[in-house]
């Protein structure tokens, strides 16, 4: 038996013969930088982080630990591009740093609780009844909570560090991704080919993981990328009230908390650079994530 | 010890404050009933026991001649409470505050602030010369700065770095004025010794070593209140050890690159190449997030990964004392100095509740008791030395860093008020008077009331 729309983010397209294929995806990846050029940017933006994360060994000029207190709070130079703090430490080698920080928590949090809320947000829209209304109410429980105090609570329960804060920012993550999948996986349970699978006997899980989960992709996609700018923000609010990842570890929020608000007259570089770090990585994700729902919206990607 | 105290005064509650009540008062500290903590306790060691025959005599009887004793008794702890309450109930004044000094307690916020009013009835007459005070609680420095900047607070009494000085003189200039003291604080890191592998001297050797004191002092003491490299002694102390001295101690050495490489060997021979743990830190900025930081960043020269577990100051207290740590950042601040009582928080665990290095040490007690004994000032200081020696150097017991330095910022209006070298002292604001306009309607400084 062959199932067809298994792949809804990736459109058929008519050949020259009439025949339908799709098309490759350095093509599609074409169409995008041309249609969407904000997203390209946001591409790009996501891009330098991506590099830094991965790359800060090689790319880092200094140890971003290192004390030297010969250079404390030196101004932007030659030798430290963005200048030092308090400690001496270079600023840009932890700003390089702090991306590993935040792309780990950023990418980890919208990986595991986009997982567990695609699963949960099709099974329940899958098995429907008793069970979807005892998973929506529990959602509705969660969802209650402004995702920063929920995280807030879940720091305190569990202690800081950056395991920790992975887990303050997956479970608020989860039911917000798990109601926006299962308004999609409705519809999907009511087509015929979803029918023929039952029919054939597949099993519950063989049904949800390959004929429902795949048609739910693009409103999946998008939440997780909104979930990614929204965590590396939370992660950073979490450092910077002290609950997140802690000294001397290289990460954003961090960097905006003691020295910087001690030093925000004298050293202001102390302060600005890690903020403009946050602001560009979540304005590259959140512009990135916006051309995504864009592209992958039929009716707007027809206009 | 006869001390006779004046009559006429009185409690907050009009009750009048006689010999009887002091007596109860330092016997509950210094002898605590079951049930009762006294972290100072130990501070009375020498005492035998105190008694009051008349309403305006206290005696106290020693155990052995000390020069500890004075300067134990006039430590600002050593609260005087009333009898008649602590007869009926011994743990009334963990919940209710009732004192006899110049400002009565009028109100408490969690977390917002304390409200006093003036004590018409203080036996200094004429004095306090305030009509009351309000006490703002912010545990950031920052947000202390913008109090004072905004002129919210007229003053913080602990004390900033030079670098937080300098910005409130240039932004507030004649505005603001400041003192300074040397701190009878210091600060460093308790190594749980029930914790392996820090049973193992070679490895608490090699963290101290791995500290490069002297060359870190200098830049530090710009952003934070460490400042002057020390023993666990006083530094400004006729008991505390020369800079020769020191230089003998581990981790105090000349050369660091000697003693990073002589630390590295001991880890070697211990089998803790490598070696990774947790710092417990107190989440308060001043000094204990800097000393935290600078701690890690020392370590990692010698290859140990240490992170960091930063906790409020309850939880970190709670840690301490549960023994649930590592290694744990930890001060050590007291009131008047007094070398030979303040040195005790090094003491074993069965000795003084202050110590969380969670170790015995027979010797260790035989060399304070012989230290404390002795009166002749020249052989106590020998003594001290030998005492500082084997706590830092012989055992590792405890990772000295550096003594505080205290910088105070006050308003240019708040007169009176004289810095001591402990956050403990002058603080019970009956000398403070505020300049016109700031002091409603005088017109000119008040009159002395002592």
């Amino acid at each position: 038996m062959t199932m067809i729309s298994q792949d809804a983010a990736a459109p058929l397209v008519a050949d020259e013969a009439g025949g339908l294929h799709r098309r490759s995806l350095p093509a599609r990846f074409l169409d995008f930088i041309r249609h969407q050029p904000l997203g390209t940017v946001g591409i790009v933006m996501v891009g330098i982080v991506l590099v830094a994360g991965i790359g800060a060994d090689w790319i880092a000029p200094y140890d971003p630990t290192a004390n030297d207190f010969a250079a404390m709070m030196q101004s932007p130079s030659w030798a430290h591009l963005l200048g030092t703090d308090q400690f001496g430490r270079d600023i840009l080698s932890r700003i390089i740093y702090g991306a590993r920080t935040a792309l780990i928590v950023g990418l980890s949090t919208a990986m595991i609780g986009g997982a567990g809320g695609l699963l949960l947000g099709v099974a329940s829209a899958y098995f429907g009844g008793r069970l979807d209304l005892l998973v929506q109410r529990a959602l509705d429980v969660l969802m209650a909570f402004p995702l920063i105090i929920m995280a807030l609570a879940v720091v305190a329960a569990f202690g800081t560090g950056v395991r920790n804060v992975i887990i303050a920012l997956t479970i608020p993550l989860i039911p917000r991704c798990a109601r926006v999948v299962r308004s999609s996986a409705l519809a999907i349970r009511e087509v015929p080919y979803v029918d023929a699978a039952r029919a054939c006997g597949f099993s519950h899980s063989r049904i949800i993981l390959r004929h429902m989960v795949p048609n739910v992709v693009a409103p999946f996609l998008i939440v997780v990328t909104a979930a990614v700018g929204q965590a590396i923000l939370a992660e950073a609010a979490l450092s910077y009230l002290g609950l997140g990842v802690q000294e001397p570890v290289p990460d954003w929020g961090l960097m905006l908390q003691g020295g910087a608000e001690e030093y925000a007259v004298t050293a202001p570089w102390i302060a600005i650079f890690p903020g403009l770090a946050i602001m560009l990585a979540v304005f590259g994700v959140n512009i990135f994530g916006d051309a995504l729902r864009d592209a992958l919206d039929p009716k707007l990607r027809e206009r | 010890m006869d001390l006779q105290d004046p009559p006429g005064r009185q409690f907050h509650n009009g009750d009048p404050l006689t010999a009887a009540d002091v007596a109860a008062s330092l016997n509950e500290i210094a002898f605590p009933p079951k049930g009762v903590l006294s972290p100072r306790s130990d501070n009375f060691m020498m005492v035998k026991d105190i008694t009051a025959p008349d309403p305006g005599t206290v005696v106290i009887h020693l155990k052995f001649a000390t020069t500890a004793f004075l300067p134990a008794l006039a430590d600002p702890f050593n609260w005087i409470y009333e009898k008649k309450i602590l007869d009926t109930d011994p743990h009334w004044y963990e919940q209710h505050i009732m004192g006899s000094g110049p400002f009565k307690f009028a109100g408490y916020q969690i977390g917002q602030s304390i409200k006093g009013v003036r004590n018409p009835d203080y036996y200094h007459k004429g004095l306090p010369y305030l009509d009351g005070f309000v006490g703002i609680f912010a545990p950031k420095q920052a947000v202390q700065l913008d109090a004072i900047r905004a002129d919210r607070a007229a003053t913080e009494f602990r004390g900033y770095p030079p670098s937080a000085i300098d910005q409130l003189k240039e932004q507030l200039d004649g505005q603001i004025k400041v003192q300074t003291s040397d701190w009878n604080c210091t600060l460093g890191a308790w190594i749980n010794h029930k914790k392996k592998p820090f049973d193992d001297v070679r490895v608490r050797r090699a963290l101290t070593l791995a500290i490069d004191r002297w060359g870190s002092a200098p830049g530090l003491s710009k952003i934070a209140v460490m400042h002057t490299v020390g023993s666990i002694v006083f530094p400004g102390s006729p008991l505390a050890p020369s800079k020769a001295q020191l230089e003998t101690l581990a981790g105090f050495w000349p050369g660091i690159n000697k003693s990073r490489a002589e630390a590295r060997r001991l880890l070697k021979e211990a089998g803790a190449e490598g070696l990774s743990f947790e710092l417990l830190n107190r989440n308060v900025d001043q000094p204990y997030k800097y000393l935290g930081t600078w701690l890690v960043d020392q370590w990692s020269k010698i290859g140990l990964h240490v992170t960091q577990r930063v906790v409020p100051t309850g939880p970190w207290f709670a840690a301490l004392r549960s023994g649930d740590f590592t290694v744990g950042t930890g001060g050590s601040c007291h009131g008047i100095v007094n070398p030979p009582i303040d040195v005790q928080t090094w003491l074993p665990r069965s000795v003084s509740s202050a110590n969380f290095g969670y170790y015995d040490d027979p010797k260790e007690i035989d060399l304070y008791d012989k230290m404390l004994h002795e009166t002749d000032p020249t052989k106590q200081r020998a003594d001290m030395w030998n005492f500082v020696k084997w706590v830092l150097d012989d055992q590792a017991h405890f990772i000295e860093t550096m003594w505080w330095y205290r910088i105070v910022p006050l308003r240019s209006y708040v007169n009176g008020w004289k810095i001591g070298p402990s956050h403990y002292l002058n603080q019970d604001l009956s000398t403070i008077w505020l300049s016109p306009p700031h002091c409603g309607k005088c017109t000119a400084e008040p009159a002395p009331a002592l």
